[in-house]
């Protein structure tokens, strides 16, 4: 082991150095929030803790001390799985659609992604006054969720097309070829094949909705998402509660993750358990 | 099977196939009759598998018609072909276990599970794969992957099974073994098959007819064993090996043989039959490799001057087990090479650097197509583009 550790580059340390600097300011800060949330009802926003509660999680749900943190929690979850099924259908669609070059196709592809380099603010900004101009009321299921969708959808696309890159056209050849229709061939090849990464869409569709600030905040109208009312808290609370506010957005992020996890390992666990189902019978 | 529409024929007639600027095919036409083996063989590229692609209809003709049964099967659903295709990478659906993988071609056409099932294990039987029915394909072996979708193309009783490489993704045991198993499968099921590959040895080893092809067009249609013993032209000869191509500029013609000279000085009797060449005229003609004989000059003697002979030094030695392969350097000439019983070889050993004569009789070379005269007709299979 030793000649093998005196043996490493100095870039293995340069990189563990790095590493160990970016899992600090990653987790470092966000540990503390955690353990400060826990704060007595007399404890403040620092150290010292001044004994341990679970008061300020309490006082997250009565809405006239912190704001609508359970109604904004809600809408967010919402409007993120609407996010999601939209992105979704769309990029499977449209990655799809991609496959056959078609007049335009070059920059029906560009004019999709370029809403990735535009300032998400401005993005925001531009439908509301669209939205302002039309007569129409700005709120987060509409405008809110069109404002996230030029952010999610391009996101998707490009997911889609790295998956669809790696995805042998002769597998939907030999479906059409044993006889089957387009909708048989989409339905029980190309979408069953393509499953994990159709599940990466999804998840970052959710994330990157239930994150999504910039582009939300000029479109959401007269009720906040959980981000933004995150952002107006951190200016006028000022209470241990924000820490609550933190530990469980993180917690529901950390759900979100493990359900699609678990979900794309179950998939791939059915067909493993059919195989070796499979090798048993035949061992027999 | 006696009903015209159940006939493997296929007729590829006059076919053009372009790919936006590039011509992949280039007015191509081919018969294979019904029941035969045939293979497409030629280098990637040469569009072997684009006329696949067209007979299993993957693909479209830009022009030209494509036949099978006599019946024009341009526009029509794979299905309605009565064809079947293998893919070289056998595209077995990963998520499917191998029974229904087998058994995808009939619950497309509506066939309940029991039906399907039932039908499916006959024909997974017949590959000698029951053990393995509930198995996904990942946890086959190429060889019996190559066998599930073998069965998958084979269970909606096609009249043309189209094979595009497919023993290209197993090793050389297997390919061997499975090429023998191919053409035993055909025999017994009687259909056509059309086998596309870039090996020579395997289409010469399992087809009625090969058919080699180069950029679009076909250079020669025949019979396996014509094409390694009588190649019509230098492309043939030295793609599906086997011969050496010599070349030379006529110097004399009388009954039936000219006197050519090649670039090294060497010269050679070339049987021309009826032909008259020019003098002047440039000859090209191939020997097979296992005509020639092969002996040893001693140091510091000049090499003799006769007919159908060349001097040069051995460049390598291969023994092959039943023959030993040597491959000879000579002067202004391209690769040269005699393959020698092993009793011969071993009787008089030669070393690499030894200075050799080769010989062979007259009667073995067979003139090939690429001069200026032998115009034989082309056989109504083939019909050689004339660019090019």
């Amino acid at each position: 082991m030793q000649s093998a550790d005196s043996r490493r580059p100095w870039t293995f340390y340069a990189y563990a150095a790095f590493f160990t600097l970016f899992v600090l300011f990653l987790y470092g800060p966000m540990t503390v929030i955690y353990i400060l949330s826990f704060q007595g009802p007399s404890g403040g926003m620092t150290f010292p803790m001044n004994g341990v509660s679970l008061h300020w999680f309490d006082a997250l749900f009565s809405q006239s001390r912190v704001g609508d943190i359970a109604g904004s929690f809600t809408r967010s979850i919402g409007l993120a799985a609407v996010v999601a099924v939209v992105t979704v259908v769309v990029s499977v669609v449209a990655g799809l659609g991609f496959r056959r070059r078609f007049r335009g196709s070059v920059f029906a592809f560009y004019l999709a992604i370029a809403s990735l380099i535009m300032p998400g603010l401005f993005v925001g900004l531009g439908i509301a006054l669209t939205f302002r101009l039309l007569g129409l009321q700005t709120d987060w299921l509409t405008s809110g969720l069109g404002a996230q969708l030029t952010w999610t959808l391009p996101f998707g696309l490009l997911i889609m097309f790295a998956v669809l890159g790696r995805f042998n056209r002769s597998y939907e050849e030999a479906a059409t070829d044993l006889g089957a229709t387009s909708w048989q061939r989409l339905r029980e090849v190309t979408l069953p094949m393509l499953l994990p990464g159709i599940i990466g869409v999804a998840l970052f569709g959710f994330t990157l909705s239930y994150d999504e600030l910039a582009r939300t905040s000029l479109t959401a109208g007269s009720k906040n998402t959980l981000p933004l009312e995150i952002w107006a808290m951190t200016t006028n609370v000022t209470s241990p509660a924000l820490y609550a506010v933190g530990a469980v957005t993180t917690v529901v992020s950390f759900v979100v993750i493990i359900l699609a996890l678990t979900s794309i390992a179950a998939i791939q666990r059915r067909r493993a358990l059919g195989a070796r189902r499979a090798t048993l019978t035949s061992t027999e | 099977m006696a009903e015209s529409n159940r006939s493997g024929e296929v007729e590829v007639l006059g076919v053009t196939k372009r790919f936006g600027e590039t011509v992949a095919i280039q007015d191509l036409s081919l018969t294979i009759p019904h029941g035969s083996y045939c293979c497409l063989l030629g280098p990637s590229g040469c569009g072997k598998t684009t006329i696949l692609r067209m007979i299993a209809g993957h693909e479209t003709p830009t022009t030209g018609d494509v036949r099978i049964g006599g019946e024009s099967v341009i526009g029509l659903p794979q299905v309605r072909r009565g064809t079947a295709m293998m893919f070289q990478s056998y595209a077995l659906f990963p998520h499917r276990s191998v029974l229904d993988n087998v058994a995808f071609a009939l619950k497309m056409r509506g066939a309940g599970l029991a039906e399907r099932h039932a039908k499916a294990r006959e024909l997974i039987t017949k590959v000698q794969l029951e053990k393995f029915a509930d198995r996904l394909p990942a946890q086959l072996s190429g060889g019996q992957q190559q066998r599930v979708a073998l069965a998958r193309a084979l269970i909606t009783n096609p009249r043309v099974l189209l094979l595009d490489e497919p023993l290209s993704a197993l090793d050389e045991y297997l390919r061997l073994r499975m090429r023998g198993e191919l053409r035993r499968v055909q025999k017994e099921l009687g259909i056509t098959f059309i086998h596309v590959t870039h090996t020579q040895l395997e289409a010469i080893a399992v087809a009625d007819t090969v058919v080699v092809m180069a950029h679009g067009h076909i250079e020669q249609a025949a019979s396996a064993r014509d094409i390694f013993i009588a190649p019509r032209n230098a492309y043939v000869a030295r793609f599906v090996g086997g011969q050496n191509v010599l070349s030379g500029t006529v110097e004399s013609a009388m009954n039936g043989t000219a006197a050519v000279a090649a670039e090294n000085g060497a010269r050679f009797a070339f049987p021309v039959g009826d032909v008259r060449p020019l003098r002047g005229s440039k000859l090209w003609g191939s020997i097979r490799r296992d005509r020639i004989a092969l002996e040893k000059m001693p140091p510091g003697s000049k090499p003799p001057g006769g007919l159908n002979t060349v001097a040069g030094e051995v460049h390598t030695i291969e023994n092959q087990g039943s023959y030993v392969k040597v491959t000879l350097d000579l002067p202004h000439n391209e690769e040269f090479v005699a393959h020698l019983l092993d009793e011969t070889f071993f009787a008089n050993p030669l070393d690499i650097g030894d200075r050799v004569v080769a010989r062979w009789s007259a009667s073995d070379i067979k003139l090939l197509d690429d001069g200026p005269v032998a115009h034989e007709p082309a056989p109504a299979a083939t019909a050689v583009a004339t660019a090019g």
